[in-house]
């Protein structure tokens, strides 16, 4: 065991502080949630990262990656974090659909799909839950019928998050009409512009449009949006969640940022508040610092070749409850100003907390509820019994 | 940076947890109370034969010369199977310890301690007690004016019954003036800083392996009780109290681990990562020997199963080596006044990495 960088890791987190120094936009960009021109100035972001070849870190050379081993990794992911650059709007491709792409796709298939995703001129909604499946996925009722070299896509999908101004979107389907539950699915592609599909944003809790309905009314794709064989849609829609669930899409810089900030709120106000309020800061900061040594720690192990077990369960409870407990500290620190919106004329940073605190409301409930992973974990981690 | 532990270390920690398997189940756990010894001695000569007594101590000084990080799963260990005997303390704390003092006051009970013929038993101002002192050879004792080494037969000991049946506390007395400190108070509290170090962590290590063993109990008692004509652990509500005790242990394990990879650094770092370790190691104990009581029933309740030896070894170790509060405020000294933030996961005083 080495809990030091290495002179390669620490030269790594240099260049990547030095980018980042002379690259991140000097103003906070708008939510890409909230508005066509928020999401805009996101994509512009997406490119600048590509044209520096920071975009898709972990990706293959060929497609415009560097090829990151999991420790480079969590060095590129704690700079960025650290540096305060935007959300990345392009992580649906990043880390769902580039990593399946890259496993089940075709060689014309990639070619087609990742260049413009690395470079953000194709950014990615997911489309898998409907309004009759969503913990049971495989309720999934949307079909896609064949017509000779096109797929004929009709159903309607939900809570689709980026859906309201990306590009394009991936969604499982039903393409054997005769088929139940987890059989005779496919993933298929389809262009959120294309005849026959509309979009419905859904206002979300904090009034942002994060996801969004799509209506598939006979919408043509050409057959060869479909990733792996026909049929094969659930267990590469699984091993797509595996990515989701598992090390990449929560990486613990974000917690360790929440938490640094947390700790400063408490010193400023530290004077103001209830004395159990530090045992819950103190908390806080020891949330993430476990968060991330258990990230290190599965990281060094996958490295070596391991694979991603259930530990991709416990760390979404991890974070998922963590990220709540940061920002209730969080308010319940601010008192009165809490609840003022990022707009209001007294709110300062503040508003920011309250933001986060809606967001993270969402945390147990996405990517597979809290409910779900703990019957994973239950069933797979500790061998009970199904039900 | 490679956060695994190597093959040796793996093998430190599996041989341990062997030999307690076979020696160390609740049914001897329960042959042991009943004949009221303070130790199982085909068990502890069976440790003392593994030879790891002088683990942490110097090669230079005939111990091992190991590390922290290859100790803490043999710890570990010791939790698992709520071990008797005193082979964590002995061997990670308090021969560490005597091997520090100078040498020819300590040089006969170092060799008599290596060699597996005595151990030290060890009293600490974070600890109102010192255990296993009726057994040890002799006693390491704290006054205003240093460290003493005496012998067991000068120390008056007032035993102090513990709610675990296992461990052997004492008030101890003895008469200074016979027994001068072997250092004074400044090199004492620097000898004490590393030993609460080493007691806090390798406590950690026994609550990890306590948890994880409340788990285990409660899981295999899941399959085999049924209600309603199902097995009690196919029941979500059942699955849902041993999941969550699940995440504690897997967000306290790197944790303790990390924790004996930084603890030689001896810094504000690393003493508040020992500190994080025990807290979140004694949280995810006493989490996990609650849900094994409540998924247990009634029987959970019962003398007849064994949770409790877990429960009671869970309570006693969440206060030794410093209470919760104690280790709260050291993580508050490097939060507060260290550097925070994403690249500050692996901090050390000595360096700016």
């Amino acid at each position: 065991m080495d809990l030091t960088y290495s002179a390669e890791e620490k030269q790594f987190r240099h260049e990547v502080r030095t980018w980042l120094e002379s690259n991140i936009p000097a103003e906070p960009l708008p939510s890409f949630d909230a508005s066509r021109e928020g999401f805009e100035a996101h994509r512009a972001w997406e490119r600048r990262l590509d044209a520096g070849r920071w975009g898709m870190v972990t990706w293959p050379q060929a497609y415009g990656g560097r090829a990151l081993n999991l420790i480079q990794w969590l060095i590129f992911e704690e700079e960025y974090y650290r540096s305060g650059a935007p959300l990345r709007v392009n992580q649906n491709g990043i880390f769902l659909l580039g990593p399946t792409l890259m496993e089940y796709g075709t060689a014309e298939q990639k070619a087609r799909f990742l260049p413009p995703m690395a470079a953000g001129d194709e950014i990615w909604a997911q489309a898998w839950s409907e309004p009759q499946a969503g913990s049971d996925l495989a309720g999934v009722a949307a079909s896609a019928t064949r017509v000779g070299d096109t797929y004929v896509l009709k159903g309607h999908k939900i809570w689709s998050s980026r859906a309201a101004f990306a590009d394009w979107a991936f969604g499982l389907f039903r393409t054997d009409p005769g088929s139940q539950r987890h059989k005779g699915l496919s993933l298929i592609f389809f262009p959120l512009t294309a005849k026959g599909v509309r979009v419905q944003p859904i206002p979300q809790i904090d009034g942002e449009t994060g996801f969004a309905e799509i209506f598939l009314d006979d919408v043509e794709v050409p057959a060869f949006n479909r990733l792996g064989g026909e049929g094969d849609g659930w267990s590469i829609c699984m091993a797509t969640a595996g990515f989701e669930r598992g090390l990449m899409l929560r990486s613990p810089a974000r917690f360790q940022v929440a938490a640094r900030k947390l700790v400063e709120l408490y010193l400023a106000h530290r004077d103001a508040v209830e004395p159990s309020v530090e045992a819950a800061v103190l908390q806080g900061f020891m949330d993430a610092e476990a968060y991330a040594l258990s990230i290190y720690s599965t990281a060094s192990r996958l490295a070596a070749g391991g694979q991603i077990g259930a530990e991709a369960s416990t760390n979404k409870i991890f974070w998922s409850e963590m990220d709540i407990a940061l920002h209730r500290t969080a308010l319940s620190i601010l008192g009165a100003r809490g609840e003022l919106l990022r707009t209001a004329p007294a709110a300062g940073d503040v508003g920011k907390w309250l933001d986060g605190y809606f967001f993270s409301l969402a945390g147990p409930i996405y990517a597979g509820s809290n409910e779900i992973q703990r019957n994973i974990i239950a069933e797979r981690m500790l061998g009970l019994p199904r039900a | 940076m490679d956060f695994r532990f190597t093959d040796e270390q793996l093998m430190m920690g599996s041989v341990l947890r062997d030999l307690l398997a076979d020696l160390c189940q609740p049914a001897d756990l329960r042959r042991l109370m009943a004949a009221g010894a303070p130790r199982d001695e085909r068990r502890w000569s069976a440790i003392v034969e593994m030879g790891v007594a002088g683990a942490l101590v110097a090669e230079t000084q005939g111990g091992l010369g190991l590390q922290p990080v290859d100790f803490v799963l043999g710890a570990e260990a010791c939790g698992h199977a709520c071990l008797p005997e005193p082979l964590v303390e002995n061997a990670g704390v308090a021969l560490p310890l005597l091997a520090a003092l100078p040498s020819e006051a300590t040089q006969p009970w170092l060799a008599a301690g290596l060699a597996g013929e005595t151990t030290i038993a060890i009293q600490h101002p974070v600890n109102p007690f010192v255990a296993d002192a009726d057994t040890a050879g002799a006693l390491l004792l704290v006054t205003d004016h240093g460290l003493h080494l005496v012998p067991r037969e000068a120390v008056r000991l007032t035993v102090q019954p513990s709610v675990d049946p296992f461990r052997r506390l004492f008030t101890t007395d003895f008469d200074p003036p016979d027994w001068p400190p072997l250092v004074g108070p400044d090199e004492a509290d620097r000898l004490l800083a590393a030993a609460l170090d080493r007691g806090a962590l390798f406590a950690a290590a026994q609550l990890l392996g306590i948890a994880q063993r409340c788990v285990d109990l409660a899981v295999a008692y899941a399959k085999e009780r049924q209600q309603f004509g199902k097995p009690i652990g196919s029941y979500q509500a059942v699955k849902h109290h041993l999941a969550t005790a699940q995440v504690k242990i897997e967000f306290a394990r790197p944790v303790v681990h990390a924790a004996a990879a930084c603890l030689p650094q001896g810094d504000l770092f690393s003493r508040a990562r020992i500190s994080h370790a025990k807290l979140a190691a004694g949280e995810a104990a006493d989490l996990a020997a609650r849900t094994a009581i409540q998924v247990h029933g009634a029987m959970g309740y019962s003398w007849e199963v064994d949770v409790h030896f877990f429960l009671k070894r869970a309570i006693a170790l969440q206060t030794w080596w410093g209470t919760p509060a104690l280790h709260r405020g050291r993580v508050a000294r490097r939060a507060y006044t260290g550097a925070l933030g994403p690249d500050a996961t692996f901090p050390m005083e000595s360096s700016h990495a």
